[in-house]
């Protein structure tokens, strides 16, 4: 009787809500292609983190006080007399970070992968726009603990918009409400960090997952799946959301974990990345930091910001390289999607992409010095090449044949257990080994591994190799 | 491509001499936040030789006393000054005023001074006053040139001379003991590390709490994810 009661209820809530068709259109009937491999957690990670944010922002606004005389011994009460504040903030700043490092992977996945392809150039654009939220959202919230390298950060970032001719005086005085960066910025940056920028990037994270389950999800091999369907008009190739994937990113959200909470636990400042060391000083308008630097994530473009020598010039250059991303579906012309296909010019540029993105973020973090400008330049240079010359080079590339359906390859940690004992077998080798006190009958039945170097060398080129071939 | 490789190994090279050439090497601070006798003893050297100057405002005497599971009477009675309360916090009687009159400059609060500065700073910094008679105070530093703070520590390390040894790198000064303190200079290394052992621990006195809890939650972790990784195992055997 009381079960019946459960169940009317129930009922009542469903025939006023489509929670069963809500839950099927998007878990238990979304069919996701089976190949996805390790690159594909990272979409469901950037959610993870997005939900630490929330939890955790909230609870921090409850001790935090956005006013430039509490803010920065408000901080220092959450870290030391709040109970478990300390742990609040740390998931707080260390999951800031983990946002773009999770977001940068989940980006650098869809362009590997051809995920901004046709028909799937709108979820692009709403990934793009929640990039450009992200960096919004970081940039205000990096100004609440109102440090020395807030203030300074902020004073930098803001004064650009003064390089824009005619009105960027009156635009960046308007941004900061003051002539300097001051009590009122850290109020409206605070408005702007815990609920206009938050709504918006909900927002558009719905329409990403929503325009995505519209059309389906890319996988490695970059088939469309749903040219092949079988009878019940399931394609062949996919498999249900849940409850395959959610136990498979469950698995993803452990490993995630053991690599977060080993910052928060042991490495909160991460070598002065995560939290910079100037930050623990209390903001100054009188002093300038020797060296301002911005955290980790924005530094590529603020090496591109300072590669380019005239000040405007910069502004549209840093803009640029975001907005270029925003014209990647367009810019590629090359139909096949995925690396696997391509040819070796669009692998080779994708290298050179990499490599200049990242040592962009690393001189962004250095005192710019000539030879770092010049550095600097160049990468800038290929950084821009890279989307501004696809146009050209992805229409030359030579691709391979696509398969129809999804290929099977063995994941990382498959790879790991059927291919490491045989390498370890081919690059060490048995030693008779003789014990230094035994008697006869014992010896010879003693070996030692020791290490083969014609075996090593042997392996080693065997990787150069299939390096080498990777790329052509 | 091996151009390219080598070019960055060169940038490498460049950021690595840019960054020796400018600094002083700091000596290796021997930070131990489980150590209490130290952090006790470095609680007294901060009250007797900084507290003066320098407050460590977001500390109160109670939370050295709960933290090092001393009695209250204790830290009131070996650690704190004369008629402080065990809820005050460790502030600084000297007023902003008459700091500016005499050293030209507020001394900072040293809450926090560990995690701007690092304890290898601090340790070094302590250790590397020398003689300059062209200082308002007769003294400079090696590690902070020209610092507004005289050398609070020289009753007991005693006098320093800076000589200036040239090599084939180029100049590099060597600090030279010239009269002895009140302490040997044994004795005067562990005070110092005792003071930045406990400056360390100001700056985030739930350090041990944190580092000790962590290996329950990775563990924990560990678990969990053997245990999802199985299950997604179990759910995938019949896709192929």
């Amino acid at each position: 009787m009381k079960l019946n009661r459960f169940a009317q209820s129930g009922n009542w809530i469903l025939d006023r809500f489509p929670l069963a068709q809500l839950w099927n259109d998007h878990m238990a009937h979304y069919y996701a292609p089976k190949n996805f491999n390790i690159w594909y957690f990272f979409g469901s990670l950037a959610l993870l983190v997005m939900v630490n944010q929330f939890a955790t922002g909230i609870l921090l606004t409850m001790n935090y006080k956005p006013d430039a005389k509490l803010a920065f011994d408000s901080v220092e009460y959450i870290m030391r007399d709040v109970n478990w504040g300390w742990l609040i903030r740390y998931m707080h700043s260390t999951g800031a970070s983990a946002f773009f490092i999770v977001v940068y992977l989940h980006m650098f996945r869809g362009i590997m992968y051809g995920s901004f392809k046709q028909p799937r150039e709108l979820i692009w654009i709403f990934g793009m726009l929640i990039f450009v939220c992200l960096m919004a959202e970081a940039f205000m919230g990096y100004l609440l603990p109102w440090g020395q390298m807030s203030y300074w950060g902020a004073q930098v970032i803001i004064s650009l918009f003064s390089a824009i001719p005619v009105i960027g005086d009156d635009l960046s005085l308007w941004v900061r409400g003051d002539y300097v960066v001051s009590d009122a910025t850290l109020n409206r940056f605070f408005a702007f960090h815990v609920i206009a920028v938050p709504l918006v990037l909900v927002m558009l994270v719905f329409m990403h997952i929503v325009a995505l389950h519209e059309v389906g999800s890319n996988n490695p091999d970059g088939i469309d799946i749903k040219k092949l369907k079988d009878v019940n008009g399931i394609p062949l190739d996919g498999i249900p959301f849940h409850p395959y994937y959610t136990v498979k990113d469950l698995f993803g959200v452990g490993v995630f974990l053991i690599f977060f909470t080993t910052v928060i636990f042991y490495m909160p400042e991460m070598g002065g990345y995560f939290l910079e060391h100037a930050n623990f000083i209390p903001a100054d308008p009188m002093k300038t930091p020797e060296h301002i630097a911005p955290v980790w994530y924005f530094t590529p473009f603020y090496a591109i910001l300072r590669a380019i020598p005239d000040k405007f010039a910069g502004v549209i250059g840093m803009g640029g390289a975001i907005v270029v991303l925003f014209l990647l579906p367009w810019l590629d012309r090359n139909p096949v999607r995925s690396i696997r296909y391509r040819g070796g010019l669009y692998k080779k540029a994708l290298l050179l992409f990499i490599i200049s993105f990242v040592c962009l973020g690393y001189l962004g973090t250095q005192p710019a010095t000539p030879t770092a400008t010049l550095f600097a330049r160049i990468f800038t240079a290929v950084y821009f090449g890279f989307f501004l010359l696809m146009p050209l080079y992805t229409r030359w590339e030579k691709t391979k044949p696509v398969p129809n359906r999804v290929t099977h390859h063995h994941s990382l940690l498959e790879d790991i257990e059927e291919q490491l004992p045989i390498i370890i077998e081919e690059m060490t080798e048995l030693k008779p080994d003789r014990p230094e006190i035994g008697d006869d009958a014992f010896r010879g039945s003693f070996y030692s591994r020791r290490a083969k170097p014609g075996g090593v060398r042997h392996v080693a080129t065997r990787l150069a190799n299939s390096i080498k071939k990777s790329l052509d | 491509m091996k151009t390219f490789t080598n070019t960055l190994l060169l940038l490498l090279c460049l950021s690595f001499g840019a960054h020796a050439a400018e600094q002083v090497e700091l000596q290796k601070a021997n930070i131990n936040p489980n150590d209490k006798a130290s952090l006790l003893r470095g609680a007294k050297h901060f009250v007797t030789y900084c507290l003066g100057c320098h407050s460590a405002k977001y500390m109160r005497y109670l939370r050295i006393a709960l933290d090092e599971h001393v009695d209250e009477k204790t830290v009131l009675r070996d650690i704190a000054p004369e008629g402080a309360s065990i809820y005050d916090q460790l502030k600084s009687a000297m007023n902003k005023h008459d700091a500016e009159k005499w050293f030209g400059t507020q001394p900072p609060d040293l809450s926090l001074i560990s995690r701007s500065r690092g304890p290898d700073w601090l340790y070094s910094y302590l250790k590397s006053y020398y003689v300059d008679t062209s200082r308002p105070f007769g003294v400079n530093n090696l590690v902070f040139p020209d610092t507004a703070m005289p050398n609070p520590l020289w009753q007991q390390q005693g006098e320093q001379h800076a000589e200036i040894r040239k090599t084939i790198w180029g100049g590099h000064t060597e600090l030279e003991l010239v009269k002895p303190g009140v302490l040997s200079e044994h004795e005067f290394d562990r005070m110092v590390n005792d003071l930045v052992n406990f400056l360390d621990y100001v700056g985030e006195p739930e350090k041990v709490n944190r580092e000790s809890l962590g290996k329950f939650v990775l563990l924990f972790l560990l678990v969990f994810t053997v245990i999802a990784y199985l299950l997604k195992k179990e759910y995938w055997r019949d896709i192929h």
